[in-house]
């Protein structure tokens, strides 16, 4: 028989101790629950280095391979692209690549190591779609300023071909530039570079 | 006796379960309004459309294959070679699109009558977080066919998280399980929708309807029945739930049914609106459709997130467009529940706000050029206006006296005389023919009941 009545502070500290217990383990075994969502050790490992024979390509032609299971452009720049590049920096958003993601080797005008070919992961920086190539000088849809570029059909983002964002478009940056690096003349190797950091 | 041990049988089971008791609880004392029209219908077909999809979506696990090398073709295998395979996918495709044509007519419903309001704005946040669990169940059952619309449309939705900031990134890849949208995120989207969303819209369901019995059905009029009560304290406005509205649920079943499998037998792609042509090509992760766009019940906020010039700010708008639907019984400051007693300026309001979600549904649909954005904005405005500016407008206006118990509206036979004197205005009658074609239009006739219609319009939007 309880002959002092309820000691209501203990019941008080022994609700909060055992709170405290249950809330600690509770966080334990959520680490493990959602962690087993993060993509898997098999996911990470994929991603090798891609390599790429550019020496059929012709000029103004693009190609897209895969690279960690995204599109990677190889677009063949001619002169005339890379004098039109110049023209274009009060309409941009990020002209010079300040804020962009792209390798520090490739953060110059024509973002590429070599400015014939322009290499970018083909997805548009606003909510990843694949911008559509669209070199033709103001076709009838996209209007006479279009001076050829990338085209995102979803939310309607414009991007030149050295994949630099124009103004009051969806996108907030330029088109990802991958590592990359010329392993011979006529060959470029995607995923992997010489200089470890990027910007 | 036979007789005796059945009711021995059903008595053992009472003396141990509450069964009368939840039956007289939830249907046979359950006094609704008496006055229910056509608006009411929509929340039991909603759920009519629930049992659908479990039963079809059950039946599609047992020949889908959750694998990006086998989900497509999977797909197409049920729809040619399994017995009827093809009937229960158009019954569960379409029967997305039919939960959502329900469900907005019956959130329209609320707006209308006023049934969000005080004291029933629990149901309606209950109500709204089925709409969002339901719009994460679409959203994740349409990457499963695996089509170039499932693949690009996950895309762009999971992107849409990697744009909070700090976090944004780790947790849209968290959200797919690998850099681009993959098998891991396939495997995790079925599990989703089949598993854990349909298990969250149950339980809301549940506290959706028991919310709603607590505290009682509003009714096109929007006054309390509880008020007059007879003898015996049932309300005097009330009809028990069961027979009277099951049986009249049971017409609104029919009915709809019939334009279900009107759908599901002769248009079941509905020119793409139900099922997007892109999606009968396989995904490609390296090519994105030409146009791509939501499916319809998604576009008048895929509209809202287009029309907005920046990344951060289009997701934060789309999020907000439908957050600011929560807010709804808070918003509102009216005296009165239902539009029948409500001044002019909110039903002008609220004929703005219809047009401009049906006006951003359809731009959803087309392609983002510079004159359609222009128009989305617009249209975007007038969405966040009518929730936005709804304080100060509902606290302006005149209401109409409301009066103390429910009103007669004409019944549709009360209306026929009214119907066979229109038709006779706006048609005259031809010499030597007989019968029903034997009139032709009046001109004259058409004008004065097209102009009279207006007029009256206009009338009952003061």
């Amino acid at each position: 028989m309880n002959i002092e009545g309820v000691d209501k502070s203990k019941r008080q500290f022994l609700t909060s101790a055992l709170t405290v217990v249950g809330a600690v383990g509770t966080g334990y075994i959520a680490v493990p629950f959602l962690a087993q969502m993060q993509p898997s050790t098999k996911a990470m490992a994929a991603g090798a280095p891609v390599t790429v024979d550019i020496s059929k390509m012709e000029p103004g032609q693009l190609i897209r391979v895969a690279w960690r299971g995204k599109p990677v452009w190889l677009l063949n720049r001619t002169p005339e692209v890379l004098e039109t590049l110049k023209t274009l920096d009060d309409q941009l958003r990020d002209p010079q690549s300040s804020e962009s993601i792209q390798p520090v080797y490739t953060k110059n005008p024509t973002r590429a190591l070599k400015p014939e070919i322009f290499v970018a992961v083909g997805l548009c920086t606003h909510l990843g779609c694949s911008p559509t190539f669209r070199p033709e000088i103001a076709p009838a849809d996209l209007g006479p300023d279009w001076k050829g570029g990338f085209f995102c059909p979803c939310h309607g983002s414009w991007f030149d071909l050295a994949g630099r964002v124009f103004r009051g478009v969806p996108a907030p940056t330029n088109l990802e530039i991958p590592p990359y690096r010329y392993i011979s003349e006529t060959q470029i190797i995607i995923g992997e570079d010489t200089v470890e950091t990027s910007v | 006796m036979k007789t005796n041990r059945w009711t021995d049988c059903g008595n053992w089971v009472l003396d141990r379960f509450p069964l009368t008791k939840f039956w007289n609880e939830h249907m046979a004392h359950y006094y609704a309004p008496k006055n229910f029209n056509f608006w009411y219908f929509f929340g039991s077909l909603a759920l009519l459309v629930l049992v659908n999809q479990f039963v079809t979506g059950i039946l599609l696990t047992m020949n889908y294959k959750p694998d990006a090398k086998l989900a497509f073709d999977s797909v197409e295998y049920i729809m040619r070679e399994v017995h009827w395979g093809w009937l229960i996918r158009y019954m569960h495709s379409t029967g997305a699109s039919a939960f959502f044509i329900v469900i907005y007519l019956h959130m329209f419903r609320g707006l209308l009558y006023g049934s969000f309001k005080q004291p029933r704005e629990l149901i309606w946040i209950f109500g709204m977080l089925l709409f969002v669990a339901l719009m994460a169940e679409a959203f994740m059952g349409y990457l499963l066919p695996w089509g170039q619309m499932s693949y690009w449309g996950a895309q762009v939705i999971i992107s849409l998280f990697s744009a909070i900031p700090v976090v944004g990134e780790e947790l849209s890849l968290w959200i797919r399980g690998d850099y681009v949208v993959s098998d891991a995120t396939l495997n995790r989207f079925f599990a989703f929708h089949v598993i854990a969303v349909p298990l969250v819209l149950v339980l809301l369901v549940l506290l959706h309807i028991i919310a709603l019995h607590e505290v009682g059905s509003n009714n096109p009029d929007g006054i309390d029945i509880k008020k007059h009560k007879d003898a015996n304290g049932i309300p005097l406005d009330g009809i028990p739930f069961h027979p009277y509205y099951t049986v009249k649920d049971l017409v609104g079943y029919a009915v709809f049914m019939f334009f279900f499998a009107v759908v599901i037998f002769y248009m079941p792609e509905l020119g793409g609106f139900f099922l997007e042509h892109a999606n009968f090509i396989p995904a490609d992760p390296l090519k994105t459709p030409e146009h791509i766009a939501p499916v319809w019940y998604f576009t008048p906020f895929y509209a809202i997130l287009r029309a907005v010039p920046d990344k951060f700010a289009g997701v934060i708008a789309m999020g907000g467009s439908i957050v600011v639907l929560f807010l709804l019984p808070w918003l509102d400051r009216s005296e009165v529940r239902s539009i029948r007693y409500r001044g002019g300026i909110y039903k002008k309001a609220l004929l703005l706000f219809v047009i401009s979600f049906i006006g951003l549904g359809y731009l959803g649909t087309q392609p983002a050029t510079p004159s359609a954005t222009a128009v989305a904005r617009v249209l975007t405005a007038i969405y966040f206006g009518f929730f936005l500016l709804m304080p100060i407008y509902t606290r302006w206006e005149k209401t109409k006296p409301v009066p103390d118990r429910l009103t007669e509206q004409p019944s549709l036979e009360d209306r026929i005389p009214d119907l066979v004197e229109t038709f006779n205005e706006v048609t005259v009658k031809t010499e030597g023919k007989s019968g029903l074609f034997s009139r032709k239009l009046n001109y004259q006739g058409l004008s004065a009941v097209s102009i009279r219609f207006l007029k009256r319009i206009k009338g009952s939007l003061d």
